[in-house]
């Protein structure tokens, strides 16, 4: 083996910038939340140990943005896999036109979340936006995300359906692609039917594709904030899809409390962080991996 | 059993022209409203576009403010690809080959920071911009608030991970007994790199250049608090026209099809990357 000199000198300018934009601000957050810290009072920092902590607990508006923030990746991320996976199932056998599914599906992923609110946003204006058009016109739906919270929830989660779901789609046929036949064959040699061969052998092995694909999607519902921010002029009607993201842009940051909204934004980091490590520990050590390992 | 076969095909062409459809229908609805003037926007839903009202995007592009924030994006978008890319191969490169302590943990460190929500770090970030790397010179203050590089190093808290974890994969499946041949030759680190790795690792390298290219042009949140006028990215631009303006929607959708015109292009030329990209490499296309 050569210097690791060498190796230190290749990856110090990358540890230089993580370390500056990532992990600074982070201890930074960490030292602020324990003070009271108001920029524009007159007073400096005061102590205050684990106060804002406490505080947080029972903030009512920090609570619902996490509520809404949970039910939100729970919804988008369950529908975004139901549809996605039957997608990928049908999808799976060459057919003529399915370079052009994959190359139209593969659009919405690389759209900036803040161009998909705004296009979602054209969609749903009332008055000259098709869905509220067309509901209307042929239900008798009044649509409006701008007083309805229950129909404005309802859309930030099909937007993110829209958005993301062709990333499940995708990632689940590439997986489904790769998959080894023989063993589909066996099976069907022994008299599997379809629901059987699906079951015991298509979802054991397609399992650490689902769980990347879990993993990805999971950690990145928990941080939408362009889109949301977008569609729904931030977070409303009231604070019916103002997620922990937009809580924080929108109210916490223009604010003046320094130290609460540091802890709060610690919170926030350290409830990602565990549900994250939480799937990557169900990803790395699952027990069917070492059994078979 | 060919009944069932024609029924099987016929849900597979449904479920095809259902789901293209929802796909494209926001999209060409966008299209759509940016060729309406503001007369016509309260015309019946109809995705014909019989006239063309160009001056949406004449107007979007002759305007200074405009083509400013248009020009940060694409020297932003640029200048950080570039970067991370460049940092990545390094970083990639001595990950794989040298035997570091803790190599491991850095390796997982660096996708942390990628799991971080970036609404966590708005607030330091912010006090770090404007407080803490600050430069007293004689005749002014400078500091990377509202700066073009102040973006570019930002991006790589969450593109510096994407691209060493793509690139990871990629440099690893090189033997490493070709540059062990290179360096019996007496080849410097430098010269095993540029001459021997880079050619080897091409496609990869163009893939982590496209992508993390794509991912900084999209940013908003981070462009939206830390920048005020001068560093301004269309990202912003595009919400500003909700907030400030009022709200012209023929221009924004003309804006939100601008902003679109390079990931379409990155679609239509690395499509066969980007699910592997988006899965950190972990799913092979």
């Amino acid at each position: 083996m050569r210097s690791n000199r060498v190796g230190w000198l290749l990856l110090s300018p990358t540890l230089l910038i993580l370390f500056i934009v990532g992990i600074v601000p982070f201890i930074y957050v960490l030292y602020v939340g324990y003070f009271d810290w108001n920029i524009f009072a007159a007073t400096d920092m005061s102590f205050v140990g684990i106060n804002n902590y406490r505080e947080l607990v029972f903030d009512e508006r920090f609570l619902d943005a996490l509520w809404v923030t949970v039910r939100f990746t729970i919804f988008a991320v369950l529908s975004q896999f139901v549809i996605g996976f039957i997608l990928a199932q049908l999808l799976v056998e060459e057919f003529p036109g399915r370079w052009l599914f994959r190359l139209i599906h593969t659009v919405p992923l690389m759209v900036a979340p803040i161009a998909v609110g705004a296009i979602w946003r054209l969609m749903t204006i009332p008055g000259f936006g098709p869905i509220p058009f067309y509901l209307d016109e042929w239900f008798g739906i009044n649509f409006n995300i701008g007083t309805s919270s229950e129909q404005a929830f309802l859309m930030i989660v099909v937007m993110d359906i829209w958005h993301w779901t062709p990333f499940v789609t995708l990632t689940l046929l590439a997986g489904l692609s790769a998959l080894p036949q023989d063993p589909v064959e066996a099976a069907q040699v022994d008299g599997a039917n379809n629901w059987q061969i699906f079951r015991f052998i298509t979802l054991p092995m397609m399992r650490p594709v689902i769980l990347t694909v879990l993993f990805i999607r999971i950690m990145d519902a928990l941080r939408t904030v362009d889109e949301i921010n977008m569609l729904t002029n931030g977070g409303g009607p009231g604070t019916a899809t103002r997620t922990l993201g937009i809580h924080i842009f929108r109210v916490v940051f223009p604010g003046t409390d320094y130290g609460y909204g540091s802890a709060m934004s610690l919170l926030t980091l350290y409830f990602t962080i565990v549900i994250c490590w939480l799937l990557f520990v169900l990803l790395t050590h699952s027990p069917e991996n070492s059994k078979s390992s | 059993m060919n009944y069932r076969k024609v029924a099987r095909n016929v849900l597979k062409y449904a479920v095809w022209i259902i789901a293209t459809l929802f796909t494209v229908i926001p999209i060409m609805w966008m299209i759509v409203i940016s060729a309406r003037s503001r007369v016509e926007l309260f015309d019946d839903p109809s995705f014909i576009i019989s006239s063309f009202y160009e001056e949406n995007y004449t107007n979007v592009i002759n305007d200074e403010t405009f083509r400013g924030y248009m020009w940060n994006s694409i020297v932003v978008a640029t200048g950080n690809a570039v970067l991370v890319t460049f940092l990545a191969v390094l970083a990639t490169y001595a990950l794989s080959r040298y035997d570091l302590i803790g190599k491991d943990n850095i390796f997982f460190t660096t996708l942390t920071q990628r799991m971080a929500p970036p609404a966590a770090f708005l607030l330091p970030l912010f006090l770090l911009f404007t407080q803490v790397i600050v430069f007293e010179g004689t005749d002014r203050r400078w500091d990377l608030y509202d700066t073009r590089i102040g973006l570019i190093l930002l991006y790589c808290v969450f593109n510096l991970p994407f691209a060493i974890w793509l690139m990871k994969g990629i440099m690893d499946a090189i033997p490493s007994e070709i540059d062990e041949a290179a360096y019996v030759d007496g080849a410097t680190t430098w010269g095993v790199l540029t001459r021997i790795i880079v050619p080897l690792v091409t496609p990869g390298l163009a893939v982590t250049l496209i992508l993390s290219w794509v991912f900084a042009w999209n940013e908003y949140l981070f462009a939206a608090t830390l920048t005020a006028f001068d560093a301004r990215t269309i990202t912003t631009g595009l919400a500003e026209f909700v907030t400030v303006t009022g709200t012209n929607w023929g221009e924004m959708a003309a804006v939100s099809a601008l902003t679109l015109i390079p990931s379409t292009i990155v679609v239509l030329f690395a499509q066969r990357y980007i699910v592997t990209g988006l899965t950190f490499g972990a799913v092979k296309d």
